[in-house]
């Protein structure tokens, strides 16, 4: 099932052939009016709100946020905890050369090197929303391949229950870590079933272009229907484990965030509302959908559970 | 050209224009359309900032003046106080217009008395800002008169409570990292320990003066 707009699987890319974004925007405009996704466009500035809106916007108006806006507005603490911080200092990240050691409870532990994966695991487009736990939101035209694929090619044991991310720690190439705002280096997690599902994708690119710095190069999660903090960046380490992985935004603060982080309208955060949002680029807020719209393909994963509780 | 001279004639038109820079580069960056992916958030952050700082600068001109003998620096406080108040109100405007008119519900004033209820930080935040009004109000000459000297200091006394809220304000909203907040903790904590020290030491003289007229009259 490779549901979500997917858009072209090709058989290998590597940097140097990728699209450049004016041929790619050419491209998206098309495949957009095909899809019926929406009118392409870039939103308009806080001066110019784009008319009256109905009061309930409509859902199925999910253009692209632009470029600019993806790679400068961005959480990522290693690099500053300002939006504007990444952008400027994530400069001294060196994503390559870069490997990713696959280990735990599989059965051929492996240290893939980020050029093999390229090759090995050939990304895809793929167009998500993505919702900040801040109450904020894109929509973003990833590059990559799903989490599934790797996980196969190291044949998880009977015994792998959970997933276990990590980001680089290293303060030479990550100087916001020398300040303990978190504790590093960053970690992340999910279960089995989640790691395994055709939308969790491992993100290579974005707007067919090797991941800036700043997105989490040169390879990060992305998890549609979790808040974007589950989305970890610049991963180093993925470990399958039996036990639940003790993610850093828990470990942080476990009253304001838990382990599974779905988005969900109906459990605010306890200092804000988590029943609307604003997509960047839009004056008026719209209304959070359950698991960011994606609940026809996600919720069945946790039929059963208490979602207040397992926030 | 004596101190009061240099103060009211060039001291204070340069602060007057210092302290409207902030407000000119937000409307630079408004009408530039520069003010980033999320502009709504970058105006609330910008006017939060600068009201604490004006706040801090404000309730630090009584200190610096004493200190450093510099009486006529008085004559910048009550402007001072006044750009806090307008940089208060911009944010507080800002957040009332993303509440109630951007919520995307249509004008919901609801909203606002929810928020206001419910969340703490914004408790204290719009506490804080309400505080500023009557000072804001009654900071005209016609008002210190009104009111007599007296009466019109115990009144903006309210500054320091206003000022506390913001620190609080800000510190709950912040999601990890507190360093900002924290600096303008600190800053207050020495500014308006150096009035409770002068209330101190002030007393323990008052004091003394008392024992010393009693001890007058008994003998």
């Amino acid at each position: 099932m490779r549901v979500p707009v997917l858009i072209r699987r090709p058989p290998e890319i590597l940097s140097s052939e990728i699209t450049d974004e004016g041929l790619f925007l050419n491209r998206r405009k098309f495949v957009q009016a095909a899809a019926a996704v929406g009118a392409a466009g870039v939103a308009g500035s806080l001066l110019r709100p784009k008319g009256v809106r109905a009061a309930e916007p409509g859902q199925d108006e999910d253009k692209l946020t632009p470029y600019e806006d993806v790679t400068s507005y961005n959480n990522f603490y290693e690099f500053g905890t300002g939006k504007g911080d990444p952008v400027k200092n994530a400069h001294t990240l060196r994503p390559r050369p870069w490997t990713i050691r696959v280990e735990g409870e599989v059965g051929k532990p492996t240290t893939f090197d980020i050029d093999d994966i390229w090759s090995r695991f050939p990304p895809e487009e793929r167009v998500y929303r993505l919702r900040c736990v801040e109450a904020w939101s894109m929509v973003i035209p990833w590059f990559g391949f799903p989490l599934a694929d790797l996980l196969t090619a190291v044949e998880p044991t009977s015994a792998a229950r959970f997933v276990e991310f990590k980001t680089l720690h290293d303060t030479e190439q990550m100087p916001g870590q020398r300040r303990g705002v978190l504790p590093w280096p960053y970690i992340e997690g999910l279960r089995m079933d989640e790691a395994m599902h055709p939308l969790t994708i491992l993100s290579l690119g974005v707007y067919g272009k090797v991941l800036p710095n700043q997105n989490g190069a040169p390879i990060r999660l992305v998890v549609p229907w979790k808040y974007g903090f589950k989305s970890i960046k610049s991963i180093v380490s993925i470990e399958l484990t039996r036990e639940q992985p003790r993610n850093t935004w828990m470990v942080q603060a476990p009253n304001e965030y838990g382990f599974y982080a779905n988005v969900n309208p109906e459990v605010d955060h306890p200092r804000w509302s988590q029943k609307r949002e604003r997509r960047l680029g839009e004056l008026f807020k719209r209304a959070t959908l359950p698991f960011n719209g994606y609940a026809d393909q996600v919720a069945s994963l946790y039929a059963g559970m208490d979602l207040t509780r397992h926030y | 050209m004596n101190q009061v001279q240099w103060v009211r004639r060039v001291l204070k038109p340069a602060v007057f224009v210092a302290a409207a820079v902030p407000f000119g580069l937000l409307v630079k960056d408004i009408f530039g359309g520069t003010l980033g992916a999320n502009p709504v958030e970058e105006i609330t952050h910008r006017t939060g900032f600068w009201t604490l700082t004006m706040l801090t600068i404000t309730l630090g001109v009584t200190p610096i003046r004493k200190v450093l003998r510099l009486n006529a620096l008085i004559r910048l406080r009550r402007m001072l106080g006044v750009y806090a108040f307008f940089y208060a109100f911009l944010h507080f405007t800002m957040y009332a217009l993303d509440r109630a008119v951007f919520s995307g519900l249509g004008l919901t004033v609801g909203a606002i008395v929810e928020d206001v209820a419910e969340r703490p930080f914004v408790t204290v935040g719009f506490t804080a800002f309400v505080l500023l009004v009557p000072l804001a109000i009654t900071s005209t000459k016609g008002w210190v008169k009104r009111l007599g000297g007296k009466r019109w200091q115990r009144l903006h006394r309210l500054v320091y409570v206003a000022a506390i809220g913001g620190v609080f304000h800000f510190l709950w909203l912040v999601k990890a990292d507190i360093r900002r907040p924290v600096i303008f903790g600190a800053i207050l904590t020495v500014l308006l320990g150096y009035r409770v020290g002068v209330w101190w030491v002030g007393k323990g003289r008052r004091q003394r003066a008392g024992h010393v007229v009693a001890a007058g009259a008994s003998s």
